[in-house]
């Protein structure tokens, strides 16, 4: 039955983080955006103690599974895309760096083998901090994943690796800084294009894997975004995702992309969570001096600055909605390509334009450091360029409803 | 528990309008536009879906099916989606019927409900006002108390199916409250002016009012002395045409995928270049989110809670994505969305009327 009302559980989950977002994120928002490559070590140890064995994508691997089905309806990915939008709504670039197996788990669990699953994320459940990363974009080529240069080879027992990565999130913290791991998209066949590409599991400290550089950026500045070489990388057979026969089908690239269905809702959400959190600061500010927004009366009634505050705010929802379908998709095993790139296409550009706004509406005070907004209208931006672009999604919205393929819409 | 299925009767009576508006309402829709005027016929058969009485009550002759905004809601956009004019004045009745089934007294329901339940029946509301600041927060139309009876003066318009209605309910401001008022056609000081003429919404028939010291009957004011929810009325109102605009939206969003497919220019189907790849997909998103904005809203006032802020959230949304919507489509067919051979600039038009309408209860 159509319901748009959170269960209990959920809204009790997204009243915790929001109290954790207020109470231990925003007190050092300012000064991790400031101090650049520093990590705010106090609070990443106090969230691997709470959130150890979650997944990016909302599965505990320290629950029960059987328990889990009992306590009803699957709601793991909503409860995820929830939990990610209140953690951003306290900032997006802590949110980032939390320690946990991120998009590299996520990778491993769209597309490894229940024994890869077990071997590679068992380690998150306990011990020291760690950190897992995703390695698809190289220098020449982000859009155009197929494209990519870094190259598997077969060597008796072991894989080899050779090529660069760029603009890995986390790449640093999993590779070097903690026992976690990085996936790797290389090809095994450059003829052989996408069927060629697999994606393989390369555990932190591996010889042949460095990090070369850490980027400086516009905004998420407490979350390290790397830069990886790897020079005959050797790594064991069983670390290519998914089984033995992958390594000789098309469906090896098809699972790692499939690991965007259950990421881009979640990206999705942390764009809600900067954008709500841009419009909460300036509805209080406007309330504060004297000029609530109105809703429910007549257009011509409406300040300028109601009425675009009212369409941001609109939009943000509108994407929240379409965020939330893809999540409640994803939990119900339906495919959610589409609804999806909805979902990330909508909110990007959401966030994009709500966090100018709300900067606007704030007049000469929006853009001091001495508030958030400015920082938050840098954070926003990188939802409308990682887990692909705007442009990304688009096309991949325009393949489905048109059933064009990659050919032909490209 | 956040929940997108949709009840098993809900998808029957989407079926079911679904195809009624494709086999029944489309191919009727272009004549219906240029002639003013909608068959006799089709609205026979739309009466015959219950779209007016499935919901009313057993005791009154209706078929006492269960109320929903959603369901509301999803019936509008499958009707709008054939023609949203024609949608409306299959509607109409309900303007009327629906508060009286809500709020009306036991006396005010037996005797207007069973006109509803025979046949179509023309029966109106007059909310909207002829002034550019109008909204339904306050009527400039008035209603005042003398001698145990109603004294109402006003301007009403936008009133559909006026000129055939044998009743019309009109909001009024009495003092700070709001109310409504049962006026039978007959009643002395009101003039139903002639037809408006509008850019679009051509078949529904629509007029400006006057109430000039209109004396209603105390019987006459809906709900008695409680009087009714008039912002629960306005808050159903605005979902009711969300649902509209989304039908509209969507049917400009199909028909222009269908084309650009079609349609080949440089060696390639226009769909296949980006430039017109991403309108579409711009659309697809867009029909989408207004849907969801508009269950929203709907589910909440299914559950009896206050849903004011996103009722009127729904229906900004909608309107505005229905417009760029129906105006992209135009673009998709180039010269060829600017002749009446197409409908999309039918729906073009229709599609600004939405952020001029407001508080009439179809759902
Ligand atoms: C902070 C940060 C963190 C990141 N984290 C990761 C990570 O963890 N792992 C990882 O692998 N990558 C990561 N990335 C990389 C990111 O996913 C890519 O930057 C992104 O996919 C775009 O690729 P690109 O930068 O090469 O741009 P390009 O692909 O060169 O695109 C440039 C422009 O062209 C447009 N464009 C490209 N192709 C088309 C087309 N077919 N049609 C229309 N327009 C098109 C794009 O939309 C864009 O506007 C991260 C990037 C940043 C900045």
């Amino acid at each position: 039955m159509i319901d748009f009302e959170l269960s209990q559980k959920v809204q009790a989950q997204k009243d915790l983080i929001r109290s954790l977002a207020e109470g231990a994120m925003r007190p050092i928002s300012r000064e991790f955006d400031e101090r650049e490559h520093e990590k705010p070590w106090d609070f990443l140890k106090m969230m691997w103690d709470v959130s150890r064995g979650q997944s990016m994508t909302g599965e505990n691997s320290r629950e029960d599974p059987e328990a889990a089905k009992k306590s009803g309806p699957r709601e793991n990915t909503l409860t995820a895309a929830i939990t990610i939008e209140e953690l951003s709504w306290g900032d997006a670039g802590l949110y980032l760096t939390i320690p946990n197996p991120g998009l590299g788990g996520a990778a491993v669990s769209a597309a490894g083998t229940p024994e890869q699953k077990k071997r590679f994320l068992t380690p998150f459940e306990s011990g020291e901090p760690k950190w897992a990363a995703m390695a698809i974009t190289e220098p020449h080529c982000g859009s155009d994943s197929a494209a990519l240069q870094t190259t598997a080879v077969r060597d008796g027992d072991d894989w080899v690796l050779n090529g660069t990565k760029i603009f890995c999130t986390s790449g640093q913290m999993a590779a070097e800084k903690s026992d976690g791991f990085v996936v790797v998209w290389a090809t095994v066949d450059k003829e052989a294009g996408r069927a060629g590409i697999k994606s393989f599991v390369v555990p932190a400290h591996t010889d042949g894997m460095s990090v070369i550089k850490v980027e400086n950026k516009l905004g998420i500045r407490a979350s390290d975004t790397a830069m990886l070489v790897f020079e005959d990388c050797h790594i064991p057979a069983d670390n290519v995702l998914g089984s033995a026969e992958v390594a000789k089908s098309t469906e090896g690239f098809k699972g790692a992309m499939a690991t965007f269905d259950a990421t881009r809702p979640l990206v999705a959400a942390s764009a809600l969570g900067i954008g709500q959190a841009s419009l909460d600061l300036a509805r209080e500010e406007l309330e504060k001096r004297g000029r609530p927004i109105r809703y429910g009366i007549s257009d011509a009634s409406l300040t300028a600055m109601e009425s675009d505050f009212i369409d941001a705010e609109s939009d943000l929802h509108a994407a929240r909605l379409l965020t939330w379908r893809a999540a409640w998709m994803m939990d119900r095993g339906q495919r959610n390509n589409l609804e999806a790139s909805m979902a990330k296409a909508k909110a990007g550009l959401a966030v994009t334009l709500a966090t100018q706004k709300a900067i606007e509406l704030m007049g000469p005070l929006g853009y001091s450091r001495k508030m958030l907004l400015e920082k938050w209208m840098r954070d926003a931006k990188i939802n409308d360029i990682f887990e692909g672009t705007q442009q990304i999604n688009m096309l991949i919205v325009a393949r489905r409803i048109l059933g064009y393929s990659s050919k032909e819409l490209s | 528990m956040f929940d997108l299925e949709l009840t098993e009767e809900q998808q029957l009576v989407r079926d079911t309008v679904a195809s009624f508006a494709q086999n029944e309402i489309r191919p009727i829709a272009r004549d219906s536009d240029e002639s003013g005027t909608i068959p006799q016929g089709v609205i026979d058969q739309g009466f015959e879906l219950g779209l007016i009485h499935s919901a009313l009550p057993e005791a009154q002759g209706g078929y006492g099916e269960e109320r929903s905004a959603v369901t509301g809601a999803i019936v509008a956009e499958e009707l709008a989606w054939g023609d949203a004019s024609i949608a409306m004045h299959l509607l109409a009745p309900r303007l009327v019927a629906y508060p009286v089934a809500d709020g009306g007294t036991k006396g005010q329901r037996e005797q207007v409900l069973p006109r509803f339940t025979k046949g179509f029946h023309a029966a109106t509301a007059a909310v909207v006002e002829p002034r550019f600041d109008f909204d339904t927060s306050r009527f400039e139309t008035a209603a005042k108390r003398e001698n145990g009876s109603y004294v109402l003066n006003g301007h009403k318009c936008f009133v559909p199916l006026a000129e055939d209605s044998d009743l019309i309910l009109v909001l009024a401001q009495e003092g700070e409250t709001q109310a409504g008022f049962l006026v039978e056609r007959g009643a002395a000081g009101l003039t139903v002016l002639e037809r408006e003429k509008n850019m679009g919404f051509k078949p529904l028939s629509t007029n400006e009012i006057t109430l000039e010291n209109v004396k209603v009957s105390a019987d006459a004011r809906l709900g008695g002395d409680d009087g009714f929810d008039v912002a629960r009325m306005v808050n159903l109102g605005r979902v009711g045409l969300a649902g509209l605009a989304v039908g509209l939206a969507r049917g400009a969003f199909d028909f222009a995928c269908e084309y650009a497919k079609e349609r080949t220019a440089f060696g390639v189907p226009i769909a296949q270049k980006q430039a017109i790849a991403f309108i579409l997909a711009d659309m697809a998103i867009e029909v989408d989110a207004s849907r969801l904005l508009t269950w929203e809203a709907a589910a909440k006032l299914d559950k009896g809670q206050d849903a004011s802020r996103e009722a009127y959230r729904a229906k900004r949304y909608a309107a505005n994505a229905a417009l760029k919507i129906a105006d992209n489509a135009v673009q998709v067919l180039g010269g060829h969305g600017y002749v009446r051979d197409f409908p999309v600039e039918l729906w073009f038009r229709n599609a600004r009327g939405f952020a001029s309408f407001d508080g009439t209860t179809i759902v």
